[in-house]
């Protein structure tokens, strides 16, 4: 089967034009650095299958980053190259196009954001751009669809192309110099009052007051949002649902099966948090209580991602980020480890450096809860008060800072320069905005259910065959005697290696403080990343520098746990 | 031989003269549209030795200051 690969420059819309073309689904925003791996997909022309390759977004051929390295290895497998050029960019996209020509494979171009183009007063003649370089040229518009069409069509036309034999770069920017001056006309604009706002929006004066506000409000929405599901959608839903399980409770009456599929009751009562059966437990903590705040989450981060905000941000942040040895960017694996540390882990691969990348990955491990387990922080500890919610999150941000402080100080190696592109604002879609939310939400339900399943299941198995009271005696000089904290809690540490919501859940039962839950679930969250994160971090990483992070992650548990423990309890 | 693209104050227009620093250093910038004979302008300058943001051909990019140090420029008008 022949391989189709997409090749362009950061954000130009190689994802979106994917999408269009296979009807597969990735993830795609206005930022640079979106896309880190390669996607396959299928499509058929005519009879013909064609195997269409997503690649990261690259400059050039010789890469400067880990996920530039993947689009040079996609380009090596390709048969034809789609090359996604910006049309509101041109001249510089040029260079990679030249580039992809010396490949001698069949090529064609897809001249993207071709109405923005139009828009910002840039005139290109297709016909002569298609003439100099030998090969067909398509205006599209991704986001819309709008040449898509032609451009499948015109698939079969890709053709090697112009020899133009430019040995060095010099050369190549001259050429690119004198097709410019043929093919296109720019007529100059005036500044709008958007222009103004967006300019606004990166100086330090009124941009820092702007990002505070708007991180502020993203997170008071997802909130907002978050309980509002709980109250009037899902909690109704599973009173609805309550009168069901307490029949089959009845019918099933005590023994190993209750156990596994209701587990405890309470005061004869079944306790959707508590109870720790598979169809009470194991279904209300990802559904009522995680799947809400998911949901908001990811709507406000698809809104955030698709604006054109984050390369703002990373700007602004730029001087902070330095510190703790990583630059401006930095921030991107930070949010998206938010919402979930696998794609923030994966995120760092958009950094320069070994550095950079480590310093970046092991403090997303550490210091980030994701919002499943987040959501269960707010569920656990919210009846006693925002206070104690606060103490775990100022507690976090403390060690991301200082963590990374130490890092910078004492790893070797260097952390370059911000060099980002600044991509203009763009109004997020909603049709964008809901099919992205719900793509990151069902991989959600898809990934934690199950795992959600095994946890709980692994928790009733190993309590009954009183491996657990075994491991809480092991444990319980560092449970209890550092961390203040009964040694059954030695049983959630466990479960955390699953799923972190669940362990946070597995708290409740235990009747803590409230300021034994705040050590609980700080050390939760730093002590060891979730299974699905470690797996990823090998992968990123390599044993060396993993074994590195965990002996950090764990030492810093300790620490931060212990000192907590004296500060909140006494010793 | 002009001055360094930092000395710059905001909205202030200048053309690069020349890129000064290593091959890395100019093939990157160059990658990224910013090169001899462009026409730069200074949106913001973060404070505490930050980066600088440029316009240049009506796209805005983020670079360091030690960057803007190595970009000569010739200021115009």
């Amino acid at each position: 089967m022949k391989k189709i690969v997409l090749m362009g420059n950061p954000n130009v819309g190689k994802s979106v034009v994917f999408s269009r073309l296979t009807g597969a689904r990735v993830i795609s925003s206005n930022y640079p650095g979106t896309t880190v791996d390669y996607t396959h997909g299928r499509m058929c022309l005519g009879d013909e299958p064609y195997e269409i390759i997503d690649a990261p977004g690259t400059y050039s051929r010789a890469p400067t980053n880990k996920a530039e390295e993947v689009a040079c290895e996609m380009l090596a497998r390709g048969d034809v190259i789609l090359n996604v050029v910006d049309a509101t960019n041109l001249e510089r996209n040029l260079l990679l196009t030249l580039e992809l020509l010396e490949t001698k494979k069949p090529l064609l171009i897809a001249l993207n954001l071709w109405d923005e183009a139009k828009t910002t007063g840039i005139r290109i003649d297709i016909q002569a751009l298609s003439a100099l370089l030998g090969v067909p040229v398509v205006p599209t518009v991704a986001l819309s669809g709008e040449g898509i069409r032609e451009l499948v069509d015109r698939i079969p036309d890709a053709r090697p192309g112009t020899r133009f034999d430019l040995p060095g770069d010099e050369d190549k920017w001259r050429q690119i110099g004198s097709i410019i001056k043929a093919v296109q006309q720019v007529s100059h604009r005036h500044p709008t009052p958007g222009d103004r706002l967006a300019a606004a929006s990166i100086r330090p004066v009124t941009g820092v007051p702007m990002a505070v506000g708007i991180i502020l409000f993203l997170f008071w929405m997802v909130r907002l949002l978050g309980e509002g599901l709980i109250t009037f959608i899902f909690n109704p839903l599973f009173e609805l649902y309550r009168p069901l399980i307490t029949e089959l409770s009845n019918w099933l009456g005590p023994g190993i099966l209750q156990e596994l599929l209701i587990g405890r009751l309470y005061d004869g009562e079944i306790d959707f948090i508590q109870s720790m059966g598979l169809l009470t437990t194991g279904l209300y903590v990802p559904i009522a209580m995680v799947l809400p705040y998911i949901t908001a989450f990811y709507l406000m981060l698809a809104l955030l991602e698709d604006s054109g905000y984050l390369p703002r941000l990373s700007t602004l942040s730029d001087t902070l980020f330095h510190r703790i040895g990583m630059h401006g960017y930095g921030i991107v694996p930070l949010f998206l480890g938010l919402g979930c540390n696998v794609p923030g882990v994966l995120a760092t691969r958009s950094l320069e450096t070994r550095k950079q990348r480590f310093i970046a990955a092991t403090l997303v491990c550490i210091s980030v809860p994701c919002m499943a387990q987040t959501a269960m922080i707010f569920g656990v500890l919210g009846p006693y008060g925002v206070g104690y919610i606060a103490m775990v999150f100022i507690t976090l941000m403390t060690v991301y800072l200082s963590a990374g402080l130490v890092l910078n100080r004492i790893m070797v190696g260097i952390s370059p320069e911000i060099c980002l592109e600044i991509p203009p604002y763009r109004m997020p879609s909603p049709g964008i905005i809901a099919k992205k939310t719900w793509m990151r939400v069902r991989g959600f339900l898809l990934e934690a259910i199950p795992y959600l399943f095994l946890g709980v299941l692994m928790v009733n198995v190993l309590y009954l065959a009183g491996f657990l009271d075994w491991l809480g005696s092991l444990f319980a000089p560092i449970i209890s005697g550092l961390l203040g904290l009964p040694p059954d809690a030695a049983t959630v540490l466990l479960a955390g290696f699953l799923r972190k919501d669940l362990a946070v859940g597995m708290l409740l039962p235990l009747g803590l403080t409230p300021a034994q839950l705040v050590i609980a679930v700080t050390v939760l969250t730093i002590y060891f990343p979730c299974v699905a994160t470690f797996a990823v971090l090998f992968r990123e990483l390599g044993i060396r520098d993993l074994a590195c992070a965990t002996a950090i992650m764990i030492g810093v548990s300790l620490a931060v746990g212990t000192l907590l423990r004296l500060i909140l309890i006494g010793v | 031989m002009g001055i360094p693209l930092a000395e710059l104050s905001r909205d202030q227009t200048a053309r690069i003269t020349e890129l000064a620093g290593g091959h890395e250093f100019k093939r990157k910038l160059r990658n990224m549209g910013i090169r001899e004979g462009k026409i730069v302008r200074i949106l913001a300058a973060q404070p505490f030795g930050g980066p600088v943001v440029i316009e240049v051909d009506g796209r805005a990019t983020t670079i360091g200051r030690g960057m803007a140090n190595g970009i000569m420029v010739e200021p115009v008008e």
